[in-house]
């Protein structure tokens, strides 16, 4: 039987489309345990390839016969090697092109809606890795906000839509993920807005974007109001964008809420977090719809592969904003926080500018789940 | 510490380093130690995760220079 190859293009259609897919991740017990692929309709199953390497008889009952069949493992050669022996057994599967490091840096773009004029906001979604960025378009220019180091995406995404890069913005200083944010400003000669909060020990220039910045995209005026809106980091802003959207960063998920604790200031911060949740957000109008900086759960996805909700149903339904007794809610945010992500030391000196990995070290140290949130 | 055999795996890539222990492994007697070297990062926590799976004894393991060394006893 012959062993087809299978992108991770392909394998993020199949979880947005919810279709049926087993998987066989031959990666080790405490990676696959750490961090896999998920769907609502995937099975996954994990025997490490090095069981495997006298025979897959023993595990050929488990695996459907009726069933898309795909071997996964951390970059490529181990699930090429079981998939064969599949292959050999009679089974038609195929493996995952680039392995888990290429899931974890395939990004979806996905339209989440019109703007005043003409204008588009799109999201780019890392299913991998739960990272959510977007690009803002209106009169053939584009802004970028919480790029992922996959800078290519966008600038050839701007490319195909004929737009000109002229913004880049992030958030706050990640610390999950490595920021694409400088990169893309080099190369398009846009300018890169950073709240100077989080930017103290940065080692490059930036605009410092404070509260009450207007950034506007194209000749029609879409504006980009930044909102202070501390508590995930000191200097954390989430952006209202075209008086319809609230891109809320990492304070604010769809089934969670920013965890205080990655800059080192959980005590300290969980103050902020509280004023910013249950006193700045609930200024801002029912109606905008929330467009979160990462998703934990591929349950928060709607059915065209976005992440988006409106603040009003947040408002009602997520229970980090439903905590009346302020006790309560500090102890949540500080005695329950789940472990840190992978690396986030090194990545936050990697986004200030302090060191400088090469590419094999960045994807090393982004592997992993993001682990931004608390519940 | 003392090998009775040392395997070089630097250049593989995941799966090679495995399969070359394994097969390494099979011409050594019970209580012998394997001394592999690997330039794989991938390959320190598959290879004890294999070790535990096959009843074999992992004793260390050291990194130099992007060099890994691991030690082995067969069980």
């Amino acid at each position: 039987m012959s062993v087809n190859e299978m992108t991770a293009k392909e394998v993020a259609r199949k979880v947005i489309h919810k279709d049926e897919l087993f998987i066989l991740d031959v990666r080790n017990e405490s990676d696959f345990n750490d961090w896999k692929i998920e769907g609502e309709n995937i099975a996954v199953m994990n025997t490490p390839y090095f069981d495997l390497l006298d025979g897959v008889e023993e595990i050929l009952d488990k695996i459907p016969a009726d069933k898309e069949v795909l071997v996964v493992c951390a970059k490529e050669g181990s699930s090429l090697l079981i998939a064969e022996m599949l292959s050999d057994a009679g089974r038609s599967v195929s493996y995952l092109k680039g392995g888990m490091k290429a899931w974890s840096e395939h990004l979806e773009p996905v339209k989440i809606g019109d703007l005043s004029n003409g204008g588009v906001i799109y999201q780019f979604v890392r299913l991998g890795k739960g990272c959510l960025s977007y690009m803002v378009v209106s009169d053939g220019e584009a802004a970028i906000i919480d790029s992922t180091r996959m800078t290519d995406v966008y600038l050839e995404f701007a490319d195909h839509i004929d737009a000109t890069i002229t913004h880049v913005l992030d958030t706050h200083l990640h610390a999950d993920h490595i920021s694409g944010g400088r990169q893309i400003a080099k190369k398009t000669n846009a300018a890169y807005w950073l709240p100077p909060k989080d930017a103290a020990e940065v080692q490059f220039e930036y605009q410092p974007l404070e509260d009450g910045n207007v950034v506007t995209i194209g000749n029609t005026a879409i504006a980009i109001h930044a909102l202070y809106s501390p508590g995930h980091t000191i200097g954390s802003t989430s952006f209202v964008i075209d008086e319809k959207y609230l891109l809320s960063g990492d304070i604010l998920f769809i089934d969670s809420i920013g965890r205080p604790d990655l800059a080192g200031l959980a005590e300290d911060w969980v103050g902020d977090l509280r004023e910013t949740l249950y006193s700045r957000y609930r200024q801002l109008s029912d109606e905008l719809i929330v467009l979160p900086s990462h998703f934990m759960i591929i349950e928060e996805l709607n059915d065209n592969g976005s992440v988006a909700r409106k603040l009003g149903t947040l408002l009602a339904e997520n229970h980090g904003l439903n905590m009346t007794d302020e006790k309560e809610f500090r102890a949540m945010v500080t005695g329950n926080l789940p472990p840190q992500p992978h690396a986030y030391q090194e990545i936050r000196e990697t986004n200030m500018g302090k060191i400088t990995p090469d590419n094999e070290k960045q994807r090393e140290m982004e592997i992993g789940p993001n682990r931004c949130a608390v519940r | 510490m003392n090998a009775h055999k040392v395997l070089d795996a630097q250049g593989l890539a995941c799966p090679m380093p495995i399969v070359k222990t394994k097969k390494a492994m099979n011409e050594l007697q019970t209580g012998q130690v394997l001394e592999i070297h690997a330039t794989d990062k991938g390959a320190k926590a598959d290879l004890a995760a294999w070790s535990k799976s096959g009843g074999h004894e992992w004793l260390q393991s050291t990194e130099e220079n992007g060099v890994f060394k691991f030690w082995i006893k067969k069980g």
